[in-house]
């Protein structure tokens, strides 16, 4: 493939706010879905001739299934306070990626179709008619959010450009404008259970290996079992654990927490994947789907609990959605939190005195941490609203010394996404996520420049390899990026607790 | 009945009829419509008092909006709590006795007219300076904010400049509450003014006004964090299930 041709953006001193750059980004649009991947998810595969009744009609029927789509396309005043908060708008200038600006190119057609004003004061009150310009305006936009929700945070009536994008992205699979890296992964998980399309037989194998390398490392025995019946706990990690770097570090750090603690585990072949993208196209029906699978997985195996690994959009499936989706699980263990993060896990343990760390391990490194979108604005952890950011940090600071927070106006709730997320973790997509990157670069910068930091954890599949991909852009090392457990993997002593 | 009186009349009985009709079917919508997830913007409160608690941080304070732009906070606060100040003050034209309480606000009322036209001049100079915010504005955005520039000034006007016969304004207002039809006193400057007001009460359901109600049916504010804690399923979804 031709190297794409764009420029990487410049990192500033201060942050600033780009003078808007209209259609900087119009070219900007992911590969369709091939018709066999749309076929699998019950979408049209190509675009029928009555495509504008069907468009209206479905935006009628989500706007029925959907108050927050309701609202939302209602209530926003214009005030502008969303302009400035979005990293794709601040990383490529293009006025459509102002979260308002975004939401309005839904919002005009819905003002026209659905509305008084809009019906006899289009002009007026910014109402279009549907034309294909329109929805290849929304094919190009809608994914060019990452559905980070960041926005949501700072717009006085919660307005959440995620659920407009969601439902921009149900509307154009209705005729049969899909997304390929999507819609292809979510076939993949239908037909073999992961994203990755890694099947049980190779996935039984990856785990021998790993545990292997475990006990060439560290001369111990640590299981990392495949499909036991009986184990106490389910792990459900994104499928990129299983080898893609620096994930798998992650999974052996998990591996590792389990044997200290003496507890059981297996990873399910039917459920080897945590991530869930038929929420990224907005699609309730589909998320159902993938995530009925933990439950039948956790049925099958017999287990207690059900632990997710180091995801992002993961964890907010499973923390806020699953026991909607796929609830009740009064099969399981009531006694412990139904999902639970692996990261409360260890943070658990750590509390109990269960787990013993030599922090030196970690001296190496100068640690900073990224909020993931989606554990930030959109889940929990732990029983206290909040804990989705101490908790990780507890857990870093337990097994190693030197960590540095980047600027507060870019963590916790106001964490900048690292600019893959939201399904657009794709090659047809780099100019996007490079620029997008930009405001999480810029405070990772500053952080470097003060402290020397040197390593850059997240806990979440599609961050850690977003960054492994733009961190070179911007002339950081690629694997400065890492997993949150695999510092607790580099620290923890094995063997010391009985 | 003068012609006025007639017009005047017809126009606030049917504003009225607009704007009750209106907004409590868009809060029907609202309220039935079902938010099938979870979908609180966190870190979020866990229980219902503290959504409450939220959600009257964001209507008293405008809380997200301070985190977000303090000039926007500065001028949008300004203007809403100058006009709920003036909104209370008006209502002594419709009660008579007029409530203690209401007596009571009656000299902060004064000037909060000027408070809200210097919020509402300095929102709509955001929206003609700011590039961002200009692109984002449709005619409609700066024509509702000169409508409400319009009624203050025009407010102000009477009672600084060119006086208006309070006592039979407050005749007409009472007149229409118990439906015992005064005459509505001919003077330009309160024609202009109830006008726009009626105006603005009859687009309040059919434009972003709505943000009004809206704001406390928005999920991403009014949704408890508890979804481990308490399974929730919408009837829709429910209707999945069964297959
Ligand atoms: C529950 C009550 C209300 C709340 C919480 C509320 C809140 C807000 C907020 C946060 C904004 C955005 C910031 C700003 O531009 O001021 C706004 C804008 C606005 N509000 Fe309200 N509001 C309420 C009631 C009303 C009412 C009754 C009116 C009727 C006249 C009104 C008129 C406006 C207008 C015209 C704007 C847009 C200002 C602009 O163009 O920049 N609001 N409101
Ligand atoms: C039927 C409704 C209304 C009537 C009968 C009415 C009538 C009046 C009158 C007679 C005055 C002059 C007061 C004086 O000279 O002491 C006035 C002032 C004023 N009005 Fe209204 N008005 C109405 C609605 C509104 C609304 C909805 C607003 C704002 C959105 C508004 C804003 C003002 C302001 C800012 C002043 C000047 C400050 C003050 O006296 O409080 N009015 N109004
Ligand atoms: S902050 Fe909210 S109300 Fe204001 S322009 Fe953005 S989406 Fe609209
Ligand atoms: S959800 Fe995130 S990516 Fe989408 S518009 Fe809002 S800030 Fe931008």
């Amino acid at each position: 493939m031709a190297k794409a041709k764009f420029e990487t953006p410049e990192l500033k001193e201060f942050p600033e706010i780009p003078a808007i750059q209209v259609g900087a980004m119009a070219h900007s649009k992911p590969f369709f879905a091939k018709p066999a991947h749309q076929e699998d998810l019950g979408f049209p595969t190509e675009l029928p001739d009555d495509w504008k009744e069907i468009v209206i009609a479905k935006m009628g029927e989500l706007l029925k299934k959907y108050r927050g789509l309701q609202v939302y396309l209602d209530t926003c005043v214009k005030c502008g306070a969303c302009t400035d908060k979005c990293h794709y708008f601040l990383g490529t200038a293009d006025p459509k990626n102002m979260p308002v600006a975004r939401q309005d190119l839904l919002r005009a057609v819905y003002r026209r179709y659905f509305t008084f004003a809009g019906k006899y004061f289009p002009k007026l009150v910014g109402a279009v008619d549907l034309t294909k310009e329109v929805l290849d305006d929304w094919y190009s936009y809608f994914h060019q959010c990452s559905q980070c929700r960041r926005c949501s945070v700072y717009c006085p009536y919660g307005i959440d450009t995620a659920e407009v994008s969601m439902a921009a992205r149900e509307i154009l699979d209705s005729v049969g404008m899909g997304q390929k890296y999507c819609n292809e992964i979510i076939a993949k998980v239908y037909k073999i259970g992961n994203n990755l399309g890694l099947p049980g037989p190779a996935l039984i194998d990856t785990m021998e290996g790993i545990e292997e390398d475990v006990k060439d490392e560290t001369g111990i025995d640590v299981k990392y079992p495949v499909d036991v019946v009986g184990a106490d706990v389910l792990l459900v990690t994104p499928s990129a654990d299983f080898f893609a770097e620096p994930h798998v570090d992650g999974l052996i750090g998990y591996g590792k927490v389990f044997h200290e603690a003496g507890i059981s585990w297996t990873v399910s072949s039917h459920a080897s994947e945590a991530a869930n993208f038929g929420m990224f196209i907005g699609s309730y029906e589909n998320m159902r789907k993938v995530a009925l699978r933990i439950r039948e997985a956790a049925i099958e195996l017999k287990v207690k609990r059900i632990v997710i690994g180091e995801c992002g959009h993961a964890w907010r499936v499973a923390y806020s959605f699953l026991n909607t989706l796929a609830g009740p699980f009064d099969f399981l263990d009531q006694n412990y939190p139904i999902p639970q993060h692996i990261i409360e896990v260890t943070h658990g343990l750590i509390q109990e005195g269960k787990l013993t760390f030599d922090k030196s391990a970690n001296d190496h490194l100068n640690i900073t941490f990224h909020d993931s979108c989606n554990v930030a604005r959109a889940s929990r952890m732990g029983n206290t609203p909040g804990g989705q950011f101490r908790l990780p940090r507890e857990v870093i600071k337990a097994v190693a010394n030197n960590f540095y927070d980047m600027a507060p106006e870019t963590i916790h709730e106001n964490t900048f996404c690292c600019g893959g997320g939201g399904g657009l973790l794709t090659d047809d997509l780099i100019e996007l996520r490079v620029k997008g990157a930009m405001p999480r670069m810029q405070a990772l910068k500053q952080v470097v420049d003060e402290h020397d930091v040197n390593h850059l954890v997240a806990i979440c599949a599609i961050c850690k390899s977003q960054f492994s991909k733009t961190l070179p852009y911007y002339e950081f090392p690629m694997d400065m990026i890492g997993s949150l457990h695999a510092l607790v993997s580099n620290a923890i002593q094995l063997g010391t607790k009985d | 009945m003068s012609l006025v009186t007639t017009i005047y009349t017809a126009l606030f009985y049917f504003a009225t009829a607009i704007l009750l009709v209106g907004v409590a079917r868009k809060i029907y919508i609202y309220a039935s419509t079902p938010a099938p997830l979870k979908i609180p913007t966190t870190p979020a409160p866990t229980t219902r008092s503290g959504v409450v608690y939220r959600m009257l941080k964001e209507v008293i304070l405008f809380e997200s909006l301070f985190k977000s732009n303090k000039w926007i906070w500065l001028f949008g606060w300004t203007f809403h709590m100058a006009m709920w100040a003036v909104l209370a003050r008006h209502l002594r034209y419709f009660m008579e006795p007029v409530a203690g309480l209401i007596t009571l606000i009656q000299p902060i009322g004064i000037y909060a007219g000027f408070g809200m036209l210097l919020g509402l001049g300095g929102l709509f100079a955001r929206r003609i300076f700011v590039e961002r915010i200009r692109y984002i504005s449709a005619p409609s955005d700066y024509l509702m904010l000169l409508l409400i520039i319009g009624i203050a000034a025009t407010g102000l006007l009477m009672k600084f400049v060119e006086h208006t016969d309070v006592i039979a304004v407050k005749a007409f207002t009472l007149g229409l509450v118990y439906f015992d039809i005064q005459p509505m006193p001919e003077d330009p400057i309160l024609m202009v003014h109830l006008a726009s007001v009626a105006f603005l009460m009859i687009i309040f359901p059919i434009s972003k006004l709505l943000h009004a109600p809206g704001v406390f049916f928005s999920p991403t504010r009014n949704q408890a964090d508890n979804p481990r804690e308490q399974r929730h399923l919408s009837p829709w979804a429910a209707e999945l299930e069964k297959n």
